[in-house]
């Protein structure tokens, strides 16, 4: 039996030098945290993910996986700190961040309704799902109600085809919904008790 | 770990097994329909029955019959339960003591379950996938022994040549070639990479594959770094499924603790190890040049082939980069042979496919048939036809890259060409089908759409050829559109296709092109009253064709 290395010393194996230019970047920029910064641990926790990989530019994918996950969603502060650590100039770090459509740039509800418009669901009806709650909340797809309580959002696939029309409920998957069970599922989740 | 640690662990798994195994599938349909607590009232049940000596509950992988979960199967006796509701554990458990009980029974004879023939799929609801033991005791791992003491990498490339597979990502090029050529590139680094970034809509066979059984997918990588001199792998999972990046996650970490992956795998010179790459939501990133610019921690754009990815991939380096179900097919035909593989199947498409069935069809979920098994016997003997007796108007291949099938070429067999011929594609294996209420145009308005989206912007045809293309149909669908738009939109089809950078743009106009070949009457019956002396003109230009 052999039990391998942590992650880190995995991942630094045989691996080529990036060989992409790195933009000299102003070491004062990278040298501390600002002191809201520094009392605040997720800040800690994402640089410590961040040493896992060593700092290595190919993570910035993953580094911002973990970022949003502490934070909730991409702010700009926070793009420029992963910048910094990762020796990368905002305009990559930018770009990439916009280029996925599972970042966030803006500040989330406290819960989140994806309604999945695949192929399957679609032709399902979950088009009628959507508008449902679109009208019911006020909103429309890719919008945060007032009241910061929900997040509408719709998906391209989610795999739950076989089950359509899906919807995911704050990262639960809920199979067959029609526009009554999806209401019923967001009362208390809406605004004026809908 | 050597050979006989292998076969040691694989008889103690055997022999452990108890009189009576109760499956219960945990694959990501069932468990939204709360197949993890009717797996804890199993376990429960048994524990209270005092049967723990006896019984076996195993949480398995997909099951198959999604519509019907959650699903538990009961052996010995070949029983399946369907629609099981926690609060049923406890007369099943009593059931498989001799008592009678009233939860739904399913039928494993009928069709959807007697015309599939297991080769990707076989651990598929068999196996646990959170253990490496069960996959080891299903003869795991043995081909990735057999491979790095009984063959030389020179070998094993033409054992899979001989085989006759082909990608299963969509374009079929065959697989052993694509061996041949990394393994002939000249460096000190290679690559392997796993495509898992299943993106089309409709699709999740890779899903599936990665939930039931990851370890079948990470031997298939390893044996075949093992042929290319790659001793590095990525998997490339969506973010969307956060289930089988943590399956995945378990099994390289069983795998690594085992001496399975990581260096010297069964005392051998060779090493290999395998991380995963979490994709963050762009549909183009399953190209593979896309995907490669992702590992690279990048935006997803293509960029023009060649060079290919064989001699220059990720890092500049060869990169062997093949789909979840193509890796999933090395191991078995290692252990059963080239020759065994190659008889199943067509003349030209070998082995078998596996389909996700979806959209209005009475039994949705996952099949694996034969290569040449027809479009008829998949959706109506083996998906039972659409619900409610309504008939079926055509069948979607190949998410928004493929095209609408219609029902009159239901008997078209499944393989590469064919679909092909018919203006489709195989595609991943999603297969939706419609049936009369759907609208044709709306479709390809809503395919177009996707596209658009997900455009990555790179070239210009596709960011505004798709643009363009969603705004003409978008007219038409509103009965505003007129001859003139139409006749531009089929211009705008083929110059898209022919000048776009990737499979996004080149395939793009596909589901357009396909219901305007087989439904161009729902278009014209769509365009605005005012262009009907156009429309007439229109028409004999169609006929002209």
């Amino acid at each position: 039996m052999r039990a391998e290395g942590l992650d880190h010393q995995v991942y630094c194996r045989s691996r080529p030098v990036n060989t992409e230019t790195t933009t000299p970047w102003d070491k004062t920029a990278v040298a501390a945290l600002t002191p809201l910064q520094a009392s605040d641990k997720r800040y800690k926790i994402l640089e410590a993910h961040i040493k896992k990989y060593q700092g290595r530019q190919d993570a910035l994918i993953e580094v911002l996986h973990k970022a949003q996950e502490l934070f909730g969603f991409l702010e700009d502060s926070l793009l420029l700190f992963v910048g910094s650590r990762l020796k990368l100039p905002p305009s990559r770090v930018y770009g990439v961040a916009t280029f996925y459509h599972y970042f966030k740039l803006k500040p989330q509800g406290a819960h989140t309704c994806v309604v999945c418009l695949g192929t399957a669901c679609y032709v399902r009806g979950s088009d009628r799902v959507l508008a449902a709650i679109e009208q019911s909340a006020g909103i429309k797809s890719g919008e945060t109600t007032e009241d910061k309580q929900l997040s509408l959002m719709t998906a391209r696939c989610i795999g739950a085809c076989s089950i359509a029309p899906a919807v995911v409920y704050d990262g639960v998957i809920h199979p067959k919904q029609d526009p009554e069970s999806a209401l019923a599922q967001l009362k208390g989740w809406l605004p004026h008790g809908n | 770990m050597v050979i006989e640690d292998l076969v040691e662990i694989a008889e103690k798994e055997r022999a452990g097994g108890k009189k009576t195994i109760i499956r219960c599938c945990m694959a990501a349909s069932c468990m939204s329909s709360r197949s993890e607590a009717v797996k804890a009232g199993l376990e429960k049940a048994v524990k209270d029955a005092g049967l723990s000596d006896q019984v076996e509950v195993r949480g398995v992988g997909c099951m198959r019959l999604c519509c019907q979960g959650p699903l538990v199967g009961v052996e010995p006796g070949n029983i399946l339960y369907q629609k099981v509701e926690p609060e049923d554990a406890a007369s099943l458990v009593a059931s498989t003591q001799g008592a009678p009980t009233d939860v739904e029974r399913g039928d494993p004879e009928q069709p959807f379950f007697k015309k599939q023939l297991s080769i990707v799929l076989s651990n598929s609801g068999v196996v646990d996938p959170e253990r490496i033991e069960s996959y080891i005791g299903a003869d795991g791992y043995k081909a990735l022994h057999s491979v790095l003491f009984e063959m030389t990498p020179k070998e094993l490339i033409d054992h899979i040549i001989a085989s006759g597979l082909r990608g299963r990502g969509g374009a079929g090029y065959p697989t052993g070639l694509k061996w041949a050529t990394v393994a002939k590139t000249p460096s000190a680094q290679k690559y392997v990479v796993c495509n898992g970034d299943e993106g089309d809509p409709g699709a999740f066979m890779d899903r599936s594959v990665l939930e039931s059984d990851p370890h079948s997918v990470l031997e298939g990588m390893a044996i075949a770094g093992y042929a290319v001199g790659a001793n590095q792998g990525f998997i490339y999972v969506r973010a969307e499924y956060p289930l089988a990046i943590k399956r995945l996650q378990i099994a390289i970490r069983q795998a690594r603790q085992i001496g399975l992956i990581g260096s010297g795998i069964f005392e051998s010179p060779f090493h290999f190890t395998v991380d995963i790459r979490i994709g963050a939501g762009a549909y183009v990133c399953g190209e593979e040049t896309a995907l490669m610019a992702s590992i690279e921690g990048k935006r997803g754009t293509p960029r023009p082939r060649p060079p290919f990815p064989a001699e220059s991939g990720l890092w500049n380096s060869p990169t062997l980069i093949n789909n979840v179900e193509t890796f999933a097919n090395i191991a078995p035909i290692v252990r059963k042979g080239a020759d065994w593989y190659a008889s199943i199947g067509t003349a030209k498409s070998k082995g078998t496919k596996v389909f996700a069935l979806a959209g209005k069809i009475e039994n949705t979920g996952l099949i694996e048939v034969p290569m040449g098994t027809t479009l008829r016997q998949i959706v109506e003997e083996m998906g039972g036809g659409a619900p409610g007796g309504a008939s079926i108007k055509a069948v979607q291949t190949g998410g928004p890259s493929g095209g609408c099938i219609p029902a009159n070429e239901l008997d078209t067999p499944v393989d590469y060409e064919s679909l092909t011929r018919l203006g489709s594609i195989m595609g991943s294996g999603g297969m939706i089908v419609m049936d009369e209420s759907t609208r044709m145009p709306e479709v390809a308005r809503y395919f177009m759409e996707f596209c658009m989206d997900e455009s990555c912007g790179k070239c210009i045809p596709c960011r505004a050829g798709t643009a363009q293309m969603h705004h003409l149909l978008d007219r038409i669908v509103k009965r505003q559109g007129t001859a003139r738009d139409l006749a531009t939109l089929e211009e705008l089809c083929d110059m898209v296709a022919r000048t776009s950078l990737c499979g996004l743009g080149q395939n793009a106009p596909n589901p357009v092109r396909s219901t305007l070949r087989y439904f161009r009457n729902e278009y014209l019956a769509l365009l605005a009253p005012g262009s009907n002396g156009q429309l007439a003109r229109e028409e004999q230009t169609a006929n002209s064709h």
